[in-house]
């Protein structure tokens, strides 16, 4: 069966008041590589359907999502009559909203599902041998990760819906190190197809930073003025996001909810015009113009969503807040409009802003960072945020990189950050450190803050 | 013991595994094993009493992993027909094939003795499948109520994950097992707001992730009720609770907090893919390298740490990893110092340390196996103290209760902890909440300076279901034994003052 044949077989099986099927195809291949060598690889294929089935009741709709990857013509079936039987048992879902009506999208719905295979890596694979090569005559070590990614979510409602989108998602990090592992520096970049990795060029970039690290000097713990990268502003900035949800701030139960009641949207968070934003037509950063989700959670993301069109949304406007997530169940209870999650997420300020190399040659001292890591939530009503810093702290005196220091624990807010800040670099797309796993696509500035803290000096190379 | 359940093993997994091996033999292999995985899921979360997610999953598929060339090569497929093994099986040979050119460690495995056919199954009573939906929802609903109907709680989270977990394994030596476990993470969260001064505080049950089946949120290993009761109350005192003052002072930890730092700071620090460098860019090193097992001071002398994969209820236990190798306990510190690490065949191979100690596994059918971590503890003293007499020992201090925030750098030195409640110890007594604590400190350091270990009976196996690593990320379940135990002079932050304010 086809997933089209898949979903549409299952939808007429379906005797729910509602009922929506979310039938995802995915294809995935993978390098791994330390120690100049390859450690792990992989090439794999899978899929899967969700039946989301409503029933309606005096107390409001139910909703059952059973979901299963083995799935043929003899057990669609049941598959279908357990989503049911979940809904009739769970009583009225918190998240409940009628189901989203079919709309005009120019959705190549009866295409197949887009894939990718390890033949994804055919110049890449030989390039990395080289680079092995050439790494291991100049005394240097490498380590990394290359996965090509390739999903297509069919999404199919009782109401006559019906959505196709196909992501493509690479992403290749490449880390270098010096044989006794004390000098680290790291490149990263979101790739759809793998054709604009340029490895030559990322590990020429890591040759530099190496090259900066042969002069080391020990700072203590304190604030510093601190340059941090468009990777590291990405990890603060997607903890913002999944923060600003509009039911946990309606609530009081976030950094966003306003003293006396109700939410900060309307207030000014940062003096400087810096939007943050999200479009899933973003150039090279598109994603899924829609929703397709397979459990609710979080009061982030609603089942009732699916297929909802998902247009650019400010969060941020030059500074103010204007918008946090909200599904379209909170949305009729609040009166707000319905702001589905996006998965890309953009932080620009002036067009003119100066780009990072211009950003340290204005700086007379100060830290400039390469990576943030292991950020933790400490304190969620300023959303406090822990971490460390990794694989590059270089010091900047008189406009140039003099030497690398020791590693930080940071303790940061990045609202806080946001209203301190004193510069605001040119935004371009780059590839976060934390979160990569599940946030790929991302646009930041460098940014400057005057002040950052860190807390206490790491051993840790 | 339970049966493995009918429906697991009427799925085709022999007759993929004869089509795999036997194409992998044909195709010149030196290993090739095949693992068949099915995992079933349900996620339930309420909000304020009201279900806000409902979601049954089941992820069914296979993976051939061969050793072709000196070189790994891994595929994996969820169409369960033999011929479909046989083009995963010819895929693996492919990406080993791909991969020859950048591979320059040539890759070899520990011996391990075959096991023909052997099965193992966890210990529960009550299969959390078998439960039905009207009755978990109904649990969890009557708890949030009894939650929701006490002073000062605004709101309540409450969540349920279970698993059943199904592999079966067969390799080209002859090994063949089938096995099956259990598990259950249930949390429960109260947060008092305060709208006039925009300020909110929450806290979290602290029972554990546990290897039982439901008839753990029915009253078998941990009292609910009693939890239940106590969460409102404590709540209360800590919002009205002073700020800390930042500083140094002595901790007696609970073992619902200290679980998390032996996770973070021994549990990883002793997994020798780390110590060699091959999580390096991602998960991170370890200060724990093999040049000094047996001389690293790990750990002042009453520090005793075992790593194991067959403790009762433990999330790591299993009978045979996912290479084959059957399970084990040895230790990791012993009197304070590093005596061992978690191993998989490839790397106890590769340090001639004879037999892997089977801390291989894989969270997916279409996940390559790693080393992952085993049930790392710390033992109790055998007539140790109980958690009053270690407070009784502390003039200035804080007892410290249930896990929150956690971080530590790449090679495990640098961590900082949160938890769900600090009590001020003054003159040997507990002395109300404080609130804003963290706790920072180097790893050697602090477990230098654990001056008394608590005995058996405060003893407790706590646990998470989701420790992360590799790339792509896998996540794994881990239980971690904990004793109470006494710290001296700890620093101690302000979590308001680290936030500017």
């Amino acid at each position: 069966m086809t997933p089209q044949e898949t979903v549409e077989r299952a939808l007429a099986l379906s005797k729910a008041d509602g009922c929506v099927v979310v039938a995802n195809e995915r294809s995935e291949t993978n390098l791994r590589w330390a120690n100049n060598t390859l450690t792990t690889n992989g090439a794999m294929r899978s899929r899967q359907l969700a039946v989301i089935s409503v029933v309606n009741g005096a107390a409001g709709a139910a909703v059952g999502v059973v979901a299963r990857s083995a799935v043929t013509p003899d057990n669609l079936e049941d598959i279908v009559r357990a989503s049911e039987h979940a809904a009739r048992e769970a009583g009225p879902a918190d998240d409940a909203a009628p189901l989203v009506e079919p709309d005009e999208s120019a959705d190549e719905w009866e295409a197949p599902p887009a894939e990718t295979s390890v033949a994804v890596f055919g110049r890449f694979a030989p390039d990395l041998g080289e680079a092995f090569r050439v790494a291991g005559s100049e005394q240097r070590l490498l380590f990394g990760f290359a996965e090509h990614v390739v999903t297509t979510a069919y999404v199919a409602s009782s109401t006559g819906l019906r959505r196709r989108w196909a992501q493509p998602t690479g992403r290749f990090e490449i880390n270098g190190k010096s044989p006794d592992f004390a000098r680290s520096a790291w490149a990263g970049q979101y790739t759809t197809d793998f054709t604009d990795i340029d490895l030559g060029a990322a590990d020429a970039e890591l040759t530099r930073r190496l090259g900066w690290a042969e002069r080391s000097v020990e700072l203590p713990a304190g604030r510093y003025e601190t340059l941090l990268p468009p990777t590291s502003v990405a990890d603060l900035m997607i903890y913002l996001y999944i923060s600003a949800g509009a039911r946990d701030a309606d609530e009081g139960r976030t950094v966003f909810s306003k003293p006396g009641g109700g939410t900060k949207i309307g207030e000014r968070l940062s003096d400087f015009p810096v939007t943050l934003r999200s479009d899933p037509r973003a150039p090279g950063l598109e994603c899924a113009p829609f929703t397709a989700a397979t459990a609710s959670f979080g009061g982030l993301v609603s089942v009732f969503d699916n297929g909802q069109p998902i247009e650019a949304t400010d969060w941020i406007r030059s500074g103010e807040l204007t918008n946090l997530i909200r599904t379209r169940s909170w949305a009729a209870k609040t009166g707000a409009p319905p702001r589905p999650i996006v998965d890309n997420l953009l932080l620009e300020g002036q067009p003119d802003g100066r780009s990072a190399e211009e950003m340290i040659a204005a700086t007379d001292r100060g830290l400039l960072l390469t990576c943030l890591w292991y950020i933790r939530e400490v304190d969620p009503q300023t959303l406090l945020l822990t971490g460390l810093t990794r694989d590059g702290v270089y010091l900047v005196e008189g406009g140039e990189v003099t030497a690398a220091v020791n590693n930080f624990r940071w303790n940061e807010s990045p609202v806080d950050l946001l209203a301190r800040l004193t510069e605001v670099g040119r935004s371009e797309r780059c590839l976060c450190r934390e979160w990569n796993d599940f946030f790929t696509r991302t646009a930041m500035p460098t940014l400057r803050v005057p002040d950052f803290n860190m807390s206490t000096v790491s051993q840790a190379f | 013991m339970p049966d493995i359940d009918p429906a697991f093993l009427a799925l085709p997994m022999r007759r993929l595994a004869d089509a795999a091996l036997a194409r992998a033999r044909e195709l010149g292999v030196a290993h090739a094993d095949f693992r068949f995985e099915r995992v079933r899921t349900q996620d339930l979360a309420l909000r304020d009493g009201r279900l806000e997610t409902t979601r049954d999953g089941e992820d069914v598929g296979f993976a051939v992993r061969v050793v072709h060339d000196g070189t790994w090569g891994f595929a994996a497929g969820v169409d369960l027909t033999p011929e479909a093994a046989v083009r995963v099986a010819e895929h693996a040979v492919e990406v080993a094939t791909v991969s020859r050119s950048i591979n320059s460690e040539r890759i070899e495995l520990a011996e391990e003795p075959v096991y023909p056919d052997v099965t193992w199954v966890s210990a529960y009573d009550v299969d959390p499948f078998t439960v039905s939906d009207a009755d978990k929802i109904g649990l969890l609903t009557e708890w949030s109520e009894r939650l929701l109907s006490a002073d000062g709680v605004d709101h309540v989270d409450a969540q349920l994950e279970q698993v059943l977990e199904n592999k079966f394994y067969a390799d080209l030596a002859g090994t063949v097992t089938t096995q099956q476990r259990v598990r259950v993470n249930p949390q429960l969260t109260v947060v008092a707001v305060d709208r006039a001064h925009g300020s909110f505080e929450t806290m979290r049950t602290c029972a554990p992730p546990v290897g039982r089946g439901w008839e753990y949120l029915t009253g078998t290993g941990w009292d609910w009720d009693a939890e239940l009761a106590q969460l409102p109350e404590w709540l209360a005192e800590r919002t009205k609770a002073p700020s800390v003052d930042a500083g140094r002072y002595d901790l007696v930890i609970d073992p619902s907090n200290l679980w998390l730092v032996i996770h973070e700071s021994i549990g990883h620090a002793t997994e020798l893919d780390r110590a060699l460098g091959y999580e390096a860019a991602y998960a991170g090193t370890s200060f724990a390298t093999f040049d000094k097992l047996g001389s690293l001071r790990y750990g002042s002398g009453v520090m005793n740490v075992t790593g194991d994969r067959t403790v009762q209820h433990g999330l790591s236990t299993i009978g045979y990893d996912d290479e084959g190798v059957q399970t084990q306990t040895w230790d990791i510190v012993k009197d304070g110092v590093l005596s061992g690490f978690q191993l998989d065949r490839r790397m106890a191979r590769l340090k001639g340390l004879g037999r892997s100690n089977g801390c291989a596994f894989a969270d997916s059918p279409l996940h390559i196996p790693l080393q992952r971590m085993a049930n790392v503890s710390v033992q109790p003293a055998p007539d140790g103290p109980s958690t009053e007499e270690l407070i009784a020992g502390v003039d200035r201090g804080i007892f410290i209760v249930g896990d929150k925030s956690w971080s530590i750098d790449m090679q495990r030195y640098n961590f900082q902890f949160t938890g769900q409640r600090f009590f001020k110890i003054e003159n040997g007594k507990l002395a109300g909440q404080l609130r804003d604590v963290a706790y920072q400190a180097t790893t050697t350091d602090f477990w230098g300076s654990m001056e008394a270990v608590g005995g058996p009976q405060t003893w407790v196996l706590g646990g998470a279901f989701t420790c992360g690593k590799a790339q792509p990320g896998q996540v794994a379940p881990v239980s971690h034994g904990a004793p109470a135990a006494l710290f001296r002079g700890v620093n101690v932050l302000n979590t308001v003052r680290e936030a500017g304010r």
